[in-house]
């Protein structure tokens, strides 16, 4: 049996991983353009600042996959053959399969706006992007980042550490407030403001300019004021990534179009991570998740699809973390953005560098939100699993405490007194 | 679409070198007025340091010039870290440490290994090549302990100050971070007073010059029959006491402390040989070889050098049982090669000079006996782990790459399993450097829920060995 991984990001290697551990003789083969071997993509940026070097940011040593008989292809696949069962590759090869995954992933969002193929201008996915983005920096002074997501926060810090001024522009009234209840987005906003962004507030991208040379020389904002800059980041979201897909027959929507099983509509290909959308059917609507456990977990379940089991991907309780400059976040469950029908209960501490959000509806804690601080996955999970109270929540929340030794627990003393 | 402008193929990544452009001279950070100034100072400490060291035997020795030049250098120093880490609050600063000549083994960190290891070497066998260090601290160690210098009392000062001044730079650079300011002002301490003004105090009123922040086997003639009957001649209850805390110390405390906090106890808050590493040696913990070759080499050589000084302090009780009947003249040549191999070139020579290049803790990873049993009880017998949260790792490779102990954390990390290694010195710097507060580093309430087979200590042990000989094979 031939199974054939495309994509070597963390979807892709777990399935492989995973597939090799289910069937030792089966011959498991990695197709990915980007590298040979698979590397972290949330750990770009320290690359980039010097961190780290690529090599550190390889979860595995290179013969790790030697060892486990997983074979490495580094092509760029063109277009994928489920009628002949082969992927056509950019440099004229061919890979046959007898089973593929499709682990793509997602690539940065373009919304048409003029001029967004000039050069200077460009998103921040993938090593390509960071050797891009290590050339336009050589000479450039001032850098205007469309889209305030996180993508966008971590190409801010980048840019900082090569002396780079970064103006931000965002289309909501405060940072990421269609993610974060208005507490916490004015913490950030806050907090990008004394980074030294200039950070420009319900402000939309109209045009990218020219400077003639088809080089990005400004841009011009809606309201008609022209920034100039050399860099023009683009991080508004990213969308998953069909290139290999296209005139393939393999049906797809905003992403590939999969099942609960994660298995397309064609014969012996599966789908998982980034580049997925999973059909809900009448559950609501379709389901595409974009971030790295999710990824993982798509994986381990694919590995069981693609050895043959009947396995149907169940998500888990919602989670997320990401690190603004020196803040630190962690989600779980549901937190929205805005107040609907549940009751939200935040506390701060005094120099608004901590905060802890719980949101609850008729009792039962339905989501967990801090800045600053480190609470425990695993005990939050349970709380959230088992619908426990608030009160009960607040009562144990030292149980949910990860953050280091010595560190202040003030803002836990004074939640649960 | 050719592949000559097929965007994907242009800026494909160059793996063969793995390499990314590092920022052009002109974008790394410039340092300001305060930074210049600091650069000044060091760099005029470092020039008359050098011109003391060469010619200093002809000069007149005089308290202003070991407190103008130490002065320069320390205030220089303090200065440097305020500059580089100042006008910001505390947080993750490792800004560039790959592109740094100092910390990426590049031009600074060679000459900076090249003067360390040349300054062991004159130290431990050509002491007159460090005569002119010992007339520039003379007068310090007359005031402060009416004795006259000698190259021991150099050695302890130097290794004081950079304690104490780079213990700054930690203190300050980790500003917000709660348990390295505790562990750094805690070696600060131990290094000062335990190791430097105690030790030259016992000798100002006739006592043996005793350090009680080490122990055996680390000072490994602490527990050899010559110190403890020189000890016991002397007169006065305190030889007697030292007799007794080496003793409790090397057997007793060891055990119970690492079962309750594990080996950072001693190895991170307490030893001077950690003290240094974990102040002079935090801009190059990042160096530490990750490579399996340097963990199976790890794990042969820590645990040789244990037998060696234990069967060396066996022979030599043996033998002064035997009144010099058991292996007279072999235990002393044994004794002093273990001292020179062991003790100066290793510990010293390997262990410190080559910080810039090998990274801060190359003694303490392989050569240290004491980290040998310390490692030994941690890894069997602790309550103490570092705990990984749930599924929140990303796999950055942050707390592998600033492990100084060459600890792959991540691969623990990732898999959501509690890290219990007998090489982890429980710096913290994993947790602090952990962009999703994956890593904890805890005191549980036993040993035994700490990984899988952890409830029988023995048993993991002897599939752990048998792990590494599957792997060697
Ligand atoms: C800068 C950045 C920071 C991030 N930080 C976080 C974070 O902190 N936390 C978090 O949870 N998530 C984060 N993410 C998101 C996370 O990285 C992704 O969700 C995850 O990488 C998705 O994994 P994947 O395997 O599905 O796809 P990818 O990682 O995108 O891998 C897809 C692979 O497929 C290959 N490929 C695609 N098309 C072809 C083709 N036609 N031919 C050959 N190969 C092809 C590419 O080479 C690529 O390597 C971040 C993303 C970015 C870009
Ligand atoms: S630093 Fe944190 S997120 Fe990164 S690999 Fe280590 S544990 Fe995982
Ligand atoms: S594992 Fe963490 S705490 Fe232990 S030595 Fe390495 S960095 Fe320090």
């Amino acid at each position: 049996m031939q199974v054939v991984v495309l994509g070597n990001g963390i979807t892709g290697v777990t399935a492989a991983i995973g597939l090799r551990a289910l069937r030792p003789d089966w011959r498991i083969t990695i197709v990915s353009g980007e590298s040979t071997y698979h590397y972290s993509r949330p750990a770009l940026m320290y690359v980039f600042m010097g961190h780290m070097r690529y090599q550190e940011t390889k979860p595995y040593p290179d013969r790790f996959w030697s060892e486990q008989g997983l074979e490495l292809v580094r092509a760029w696949v063109d277009r994928i053959d489920p009628e002949a069962k082969v992927l056509e590759c950019r440099d004229g090869s061919k890979i046959p399969y007898d089973r593929l995954l499709i682990a793509t992933g997602a690539k940065s969002n373009k919304f048409g706006w003029p001029g967004q193929d000039l050069m200077g201008v460009q998103g921040l996915y993938n090593l390509m992007d960071l050797r891009l983005l290590a050339a336009n920096a050589e000479r450039a002074r001032r850098a205007v980042l469309v889209g305030g997501g996180l993508i966008g926060v971590e190409l801010a810090e980048m840019l900082k550490t090569r002396g780079i001024d970064v103006t931000f522009l965002v289309r909501e009234s405060s940072y990421w407030n269609n993610i974060l209840p208005p507490e916490e987005s004015a913490m950030v906003t806050e907090l990008l403001r004394e980074e030294g962004l200039d950070l420009r507030l319900e402000t939309e991208l109209d045009e990218i300019l020219d400077d003639g040379s088809g080089r990005c020389r400004g841009v011009r904002t809606k309201g008609g004021e022209e920034i100039p800059c050399e860099i023009v980041g683009l991080t508004a979201g990213v969308s998953p990534n069909l290139s290999a897909l296209r005139g393939s027959g393999i049906p797809c929507g905003r992403g590939v179009l999969v099942d609960w099983g994660l298995k397309t509509q064609v014969e012996d290909v599966w789908a998982a991570g980034d580049c997925a959308e999973i059909q809900t059917e009448g559950e609501g609507r379709n389901l595409i998740q974009q971030v790295w456990y999710t990824g993982k977990a798509q994986g381990e379940v694919a590995a069981r699809a693609l050895a043959g089991e009947e396995v149907r991907y169940t998500p888990r309780t919602w989670f997320n973390s990401a690190k603004f400059f020196d803040l630190e976040y962690q989600v779980y469950g549901f937190v929205p953005p805005k107040k609907g029908e549940e009751n939200h209960h935040f506390w701060i501490d005094a120099d608004g560098k901590k905060s802890l959000r719980i949101v609850e509806k008729e009792g039962q804690v339905l989501g967990i939100q801090v800045m600053g601080m480190r609470l425990r996955h695993l005990v939050c999970e349970r709380w959230l699993k088992e619908e426990r109270s608030l009160e009960y929540v607040l009562s144990h929340l030292y149980e949910a405490d990860f953050d280091p030794e010595f560190f202040s627990r003030s803002l836990i003393g004074e939640v649960t007194a | 679409m050719s592949a000559n402008d097929d965007p994907e193929e242009i800026l494909a990544f160059d793996e063969e070198n793995e390499a990314f452009p590092a920022p052009m001279p002109s974008q790394r950070p410039k340092p300001n007025a305060l930074g210049v100034l600091a650069r000044l100072l060091v760099g005029v400490g470092a020039i008359l340091l050098l011109v003391w060291a060469i010619w200093g035997m002809q000069f007149v020795p005089n308290l202003l010039w070991p407190i103008g030049i130490f002065g320069a250098l320390s205030l220089g120093g303090i200065l440097w870290s305020v500059a580089t880490y100042g006008g910001k609050p505390g947080g993750i600063r490792n800004d560039g440490t790959f592109f740094n000549a100092g910390t990426s083994r590049g031009w600074v960190a060679w000459i900076l290994g090249f003067v360390f290891t040349l300054f062991y070497v004159l130290l431990y066998w050509y002491p007159n090549g460090v005569a002119g260090l010992v007339a520039l601290v003379d007068p310090l160690s007359r005031g402060l302990f009416g004795l006259p210098a000698n190259r021991w009392f150099l050695y302890g000062f130097l290794y004081t100050l950079a304690v104490l001044v780079m213990g700054i730079r930690m203190l300050y650079r980790y500003r917000h971070n709660k348990y390295q300011i505790y562990r750094t002002l805690s070696v600060m301490f131990f290094q000062t007073i335990l190791a430097f003004l105690i030790p030259h105090l016992l000798q100002l009123f006739d006592q043996p010059e005793f350090y009680f922040s080490y122990f055996w086997p680390l000072k490994y003639d602490y527990l050899f029959p010559s110190t403890i009957h020189g000890l016991l001649k002397q007169p006065g209850g305190l030889a007697v006491f030292m007799v007794f805390w080496t003793v409790a110390l090397s057997l007793v405390a060891v055990p119970i402390l690492t079962y309750f906090f594990g080996k950072r106890w001693y190895c991170s808050w307490v030893c001077g040989c950690g003290g240094l590493a974990e102040t002079m040696g935090d801009p190059f913990r990042h160096l530490s070889s990750k490579k399996v070759s340097a963990w199976r080499l790890e794990r042969f050589l820590i645990y040789f050098v244990l037998l060696l000084i234990v069967a060396l302090t066996a022979i030599l009780w043996i033998n002064s049982a035997m009144e010099g009947g058991f292996l007279g003249s072999f235990s002393q040549a044994y004794a002093h090669w273990y001292g020179f191999l062991i003790g100066s070139l290793f510990a010293g020579v390997i262990g410190v000079g080559f910080y810039p290049i090998l990274g801060s803790r190359v003694w303490c990873r392989f050569g240290c006996p004491q980290a040998a049993i310390l490692g030994i009880f941690q890894r069997l017998f602790s309550r103490f782990r570092i705990t990984t949260n749930g599924g929140q790792c990303m796999s950055c490779g942050n707390c592998s790459t600033y492990c100084e102990m060459g600890i792959d954390v991540r691969a623990y990390a990732q898999r959501g399993e509690n890290i219990v290694r007998a090489s982890c010195v429980g710096c913290g710097i994993c947790s602090a450097v952990c962009p999703r507060g994956v890593l904890k580093l805890e005191n549980g309430k036993g040993s035994g829920d700490r990984f899988e087979g952890s409830e029988n200590p023995l048993a993991a042990l002897r599939v752990s060995l048998g792990k590494g000989f599957e792997k060697r094979s």
